[in-house]
């Protein structure tokens, strides 16, 4: 026992060990290997991987404020499809005159639905800089605002899980709408390239596949350091007494509103880096059952121990892309048998049989 | 200098979100708490009734009184979480509770021990103290805070008044109960109160951990003020000074435990049982 718990310990180091050193195999395997050999990855797999990266991050936003807070959203792929429909946005300024319609400033879906002008919010979408200004300013400012009313009114528990539902579901049905300006139902799509470079090249894929295992391995140790520090303490005391914390002299909103953001922020990377790698974003990411089955990864992974939100990202999302091609039928079942099962026997998550077993061992 | 000096930071803007400045605590007749002419309703019914109560500097006082006689009310009011429909209650001279917060009551020197014992279970008992300690409560600071020397001494001494420096390292949540009581109440201590409540430290503890907790407590007074507020009439009868009857609301008797035992009324109210 200590004072201080290090960030470095030992999951963190062999989770951020691991996670550089399979990036770095996948890049590799890719680029260095000819097509054909046993050694190559195709770059379908490759960004695959990439997806599976962002989810990652995104679980540990969530497991950030779930785990460690004790709040439960159940809308946190809102702030992953704000953060993905800002990349998007520049994304559609980038396909400037290639666009069906040829029009060199207006997206194909405005040209479409007769629009002569560029709405206010799309200007400076052209700007590589100030679109990753708005992929993590516009999260960072809904959760703020969200944050501040929720929790100034006290609201937790199940109510804040169901008005975070709200939120989420707001969004997508806002998002629907032609006259958002978002391109409604079939949302933002048919990108070209990022930074004059093309989204189809291997190359890009697999820069895109890096900057996300490094996003990854960043925001993992944003939330390490944040969860070791006096704060981390803090969140942990909200969780288990929220009034005792108060009596305390802790301004427990304000806590709260912190890390939300900073977990909104990390939401909304992921989504900015997962939009370019599948190459879409629309309304159906704001969908209530995302945000649901986030949490499920989240719990399946093993809740406040980061690397469990990892861990369970990775493995359902691989079963679904597993199940869904070979039993399609029959993954919703298998995720719910899942859930039930892991909150059945595994509390801790697939996390908590190793720690279980180096307990067991010392 | 002998002016104190208020520096003024690149944040000032941001002066409204940051707790009042707390002026020095005024105590100069005497006298703590003021609470006067305070009502509280809940629906109708008056769980507080013009209640004029007042606690000394440096005093042990115990309150006693039947069930739903507005004991924890007034527990509530003068911490924040509920707020009086009527009357004024002042933390000396100057700081009217009416108008702060929670966290700013509680940073201003007023520390609260639940009934329940409610310490952070997933956390070491010294995590538990040092969460607890006096000190700069913001989001920021508290981010970067770092444990020193200080700081140290202070938890190893709140830990020896409270007896638990063996258990220093074990989960609050593996203590027995009295220990968990014991450790909530060196929480409060780590805040620095001037004033501690504490509501039914006693329920549910044996007869040797009873003993203990009254020690405790006895000792406390004098540096700080004490308001115990209390079931057990043994523990009460150990450790009173003071003694405060409260009945539907308001101050029924107040005096030394032979007075308040030989007073008819309470006799009737509360005692009756326990005088027979």
């Amino acid at each position: 026992m200590q004072e201080r718990e290090p960030v470095f310990n030992r999951p963190t180091v062999l989770f951020l060990g691991v996670l550089c050193v399979c990036s770095a195999a996948v890049a590799a395997s890719n680029l260095m290997f000819p097509e054909g050999s046993a050694l190559h990855l195709s770059i379908y797999t490759v960004t695959l991987l990439g997806k599976y990266l962002t989810y990652a991050l995104l679980a540990v936003s969530v497991d950030l404020i779930w785990g460690y807070l004790g709040i439960l959203s159940l809308g946190h792929a809102a702030f992953f499809g704000l953060g993905g429909y800002a990349m998007g946005m520049y994304l559609m300024r980038q396909i400037g005159a290639r666009g069906v319609y040829g029009n060199p400033v207006l997206p194909d879906f405005m040209v479409f639905l007769n629009w002569k002008e560029l709405p206010w919010f799309w200007h400076g979408m052209d700007s590589f800089p100030f679109a990753m200004l708005m992929v993590l300013l516009i999260p960072a400012l809904l959760a703020f605002i969200f944050g501040w009313f929720a929790f100034s009114s006290r609201v937790k528990g199940v109510y804040l899980s169901i008005v975070t539902q709200a939120l989420t579901y707001a969004l997508m049905l806002a998002f629907f709408r032609n006259e958002m300006g978002f391109g409604g139902n079939n949302g933002l799509t048919d990108f070209k390239d990022l930074l004059g470079f093309s989204l189809q090249s291997d190359g890009m894929r697999v820069i895109l596949f890096s900057a996300s295992a490094l996003a990854l391995a960043g925001g993992f140790l944003l939330c390490r350091c944040i969860v070791t520090s006096k704060l981390g303490r803090v969140c942990t005391a909200i969780r288990d007494a929220e009034d005792r914390t108060r009596f305390l002299g802790y301004k427990v909103e304000r806590v709260k509103v912190f890390v939300f953001t900073v977990s909104a922020v990390l939401a909304g990377i992921a989504g900015a880096l997962y939009v370019p790698q599948v190459g879409i974003i629309n309304p159906g990411e704001f969908s209530p059952l995302n945000s649901i089955e986030l949490v499920i990864w989240v719990a399946i992974g093993g809740r406040g121990t980061l690397v469990g939100a990892v861990v369970g990202a990775l493995l359902v999302n691989y079963g679904k892309t597993y199940f869904t091609a070979v039993l399609p039928e029959v993954w919703l079942f298998a995720l719910g048998a899942l859930f039930v099962l892991v909150t059945m026997f595994l509390p801790r998550g697939v996390i908590g049989l190793f720690k279980r077993g180096k307990e067991a061992t010392s | 200098m002998a002016l104190p000096r208020r520096t003024y930071g690149p944040k000032d803007w941001l002066q409204w979100l940051s707790p009042v400045p707390n002026p020095d605590l005024v105590t100069r007749s005497g006298a703590l708490l003021y609470m006067e002419d305070v009502t509280v309703s809940f629906d109708g019914f008056k769980a507080i009734d013009k209640l004029n109560f007042y606690v000394d500097d440096g005093e042990l006082r115990c309150v006693i009184g039947p069930n739903g006689a507005g004991k924890s009310t007034m527990m509530d009011i003068i911490t924040g979480k509920t707020r009086p429909d009527k009357g004024s209650v002042f933390y000396g001279q100057r700081l009217d509770l009416l108008k702060m917060s929670e966290p700013e009551i509680a940073q201003a020197g007023i520390g609260r021990k639940f009934q329940k014992p409610s310490v952070f279970e997933t956390q070491s008992v010294f995590h538990n103290l040092e969460l607890a300690m006096a000190g700069s409560k913001k989001v920021l600071p508290t981010l970067k805070a770092k444990l020193k020397g200080e700081d140290r001494d202070r938890i190893s001494e709140v830990l020896e008044i409270i007896g638990l420096e063996e258990e220093c390292w074990r989960d609050a949540g593996s203590l027995s109960h009295g220990q968990k009581q014991w450790l909530e109440i060196g929480m409060l201590l780590m805040q620095r109160p001037k004033l501690l409540l504490i509501d039914e430290p006693v329920a549910g503890m044996t007869h040797q951990e009873m003993n203990r907790t009254g020690e405790l407590v006895t000792s406390l007074a004098g540096k700080h003020s004490v308001v115990v507020v209390e079931h057990d009439m043994d523990f009460v009868r150990s450790i009173a000074r003071k003694v405060t009857v409260l009945h539907q609301g308001s101050v029924l008797a107040e005096g030394t435990m032979d007075q308040i035992q030989h007073d008819p009324r309470v006799v009737e109210v509360y005692l009756g049982e326990a005088a027979c």
